[in-house]
């Protein structure tokens, strides 16, 4: 356990180096929350609630979701070039869980996307509108839990595309077309609510939803006593298949994996 | 003119041979190529989603408001794929490889963006042009002359004010090597902003994109006039048909920063 906690830290380290990089991402991040904001506020001109949503909870949603795009926006793990390339075999052969690894790592580097690039968007943004932030200590820490339970989600998604790698030898168009269902499914795009309700209801029962919707609903106070628990539960769930199936892929894989050379 | 002439042929002879070198690799090729183009898609599924909800934005229609995502793209994607690869320019100066360019006889720019070219890109480019083409049959506009050649004027307007964001992007890269994503905010940013009338945005965000990045003259404001729209903020007229000239202005200050950059650049030696 102790290693894997090494991992998570050096992950968060080695990301909170770039700084520049860090410091234009976060740039970005806060331009495109406003202009998703002001497209949202567009629509709220005509209705007062959609999908559940006010204005209020559709502009917060805009600035807090920034945070997760750095997780949605690419489908694989850097571990695909690993297999590309044929490193992964040096990972199989030590004494360490492939899996474990690469959640540790891509928690530490997300934990630190997700926080820094969610929090300084949304205080720029409460400078210009009304934003929806609870200060109930209860509320964030269940927010806390499930953005971390969304995190898992959607790692266990990119460890299983990742994976195809091992068969389809190129990841590039399987990854995209992983973001594409990513970013639309998980609200990324637009709050499911917004959607027609027979998409919605698809959207809900997909594992994209667990990634960010979710968390988010939870944030904006949608969800309180059992209905809490009863969506955490839906998102463990979503977590605990998504990464036994990860496991089952990854066994199959390295039956088939050949190494060249003697 | 003969220079100008001459950049163009290299640029073919060089993106020739590096599309002849990507066709080696057939199946991913088209397979990348295809989900380029439905991953347009995204944008376009959220106004679909968005006109869902509501029947128009800010008093645009669903049909005009695909215009504006019709021109946008077509525009945006020209500038994606023959001039964006500039964004890797600090790429080359991190890996010193950017001394190589210099001491090719032909010019660096030319020499990135064609080096680098990759026709799939083009995927991205022939799903707006789809749109366009089903947006034009079905949307009701009187065409006058005045209205066609401001229409016709739009997409390279627009795509020269792209092309031009990114290389005054790129050239920034040459004093902080690491702020490629700033750039991307007004590139990326742009083309998701236009998608949208100018309307809903903020005064201050849509003084910002009318006299800063000026990216409201890639299709907001000649749109305005092609389509008989009022400016619910009372630009005047003649704002609605300068496109051509912010293009060129952006242009001239995009070589300006490009020459400025490459003269800046001090290579990191051995």
């Amino acid at each position: 356990m102790r290693l894997y906690w090494e991992v998570l830290r050096r992950g968060f380290r080695r990301y909170s180096t770039y700084r520049a990089a860090t410091l234009a991402g976060l740039f970005t991040n806060t331009v495109f929350g406003f202009l998703k904001a002001y497209i949202l506020l567009a629509v709220y001109e005509q209705r007062d609630v959609v999908g559940g949503f006010d204005a209020t909870d559709a502009v917060t949603f805009s600035f807090v979701t920034q945070g997760f795009f750095v997780m949605l926006g690419a489908g694989h793990l850097e571990l695909a070039d690993r297999i590309q390339s044929g490193d992964v075999v040096t990972d199989l052969y030590r004494p360490v869980d492939l899996q474990a690894w690469w959640l540790a790592q891509d928690l530490g580097r997300i934990a630190f996307q997700v926080a820094l690039r969610g929090c300084v968007p949304f205080l720029v943004g409460s400078l210009v509108f009304d934003l929806d932030i609870t200060s109930d200590p209860a509320l964030i820490a269940a927010f806390a839990l499930s953005a971390l339970l969304g995190i898992v989600v959607s790692f266990g998604h990119r460890f299983l595309v990742t994976l195809t790698t091992f068969w389809l030898l190129d990841y590039r168009g399987t990854s995209q077309v992983a973001t594409v269902v990513t970013m639309f499914f998980s609200g990324m795009i637009l709050p499911i609510g917004f959607f027609p309700d027979w998409l919605e209801a698809l959207a809900r029962a997909l594992p994209y939803a667990a990634m960010l919707q979710l968390p988010v609903e939870v944030l904006l106070g949608k969800h309180t006593g059992s209905d809490l628990l009863a969506l955490l539960g839906v998102q463990v769930l979503w977590a605990v298949l998504l990464l036994a199936g990860g496991r089952v892929l990854l066994s199959a894989a390295s039956r088939k994996l050949v190494i060249q050379g003697g | 003119m003969a220079e100008l002439a001459t950049t163009l042929h290299l640029y073919r002879v060089l993106a020739v041979a590096k599309v002849r070198a990507d066709w080696q690799y057939r199946s991913q090729f088209l397979l990348y190529m295809t989900t380029q183009f439905f991953i347009t898609f995204l944008d376009f599924l959220q106004i679909a989603v968005i006109f869902g909800a509501v029947d128009s934005l800010a008093g645009w229609s669903l049909l005009e408001v695909v215009f504006l995502y019709a021109t946008s793209g077509m525009a945006f994607y020209l500038g994606d794929a023959f001039i964006s690869q500039v964004e890797r320019v600090g790429g080359y100066i991190k890996a010193g490889t950017f001394d190589a360019l210099l001491i090719r006889p032909a010019g660096t720019l030319v020499q990135i963006c064609a080096n680098d070219f990759a026709f799939r890109r083009l995927g991205k480019l022939l799903q707006a042009s789809i749109v366009m083409v089903i947006v034009l049959a079905r949307l009701d506009v009187e065409w006058t002359p005045g209205r066609l050649v401001v229409f016709a004027l739009m997409i390279p307007s627009g795509t020269v004010i792209f092309s031009s964001i990114w290389v005054i992007g790129a050239s920034i890269t040459f004093w902080t090597v690491d702020s490629g994503e700033l750039a991307n905010t007004f590139t990326y940013g742009g083309n998701f902003a236009t998608q949208y009338p100018l309307d809903i945005l903020g005064t201050w965000l849509r003084r910002f994109l009318t006299l800063v990045v000026p990216t409201a003259f890639v299709n907001y404001f000649p749109a305005l006039y092609v389509l008989g729209k009022p400016d619910p903020f009372g630009a005047p007229g003649w704002v609605r048909f300068i496109s051509p000239l912010v293009a060129l202005t952006m242009a001239v200050a995009a070589r300006a920063a490009w020459t400025g950059a490459v003269r800046h650049y001090r290579s990191t030696g051995s």
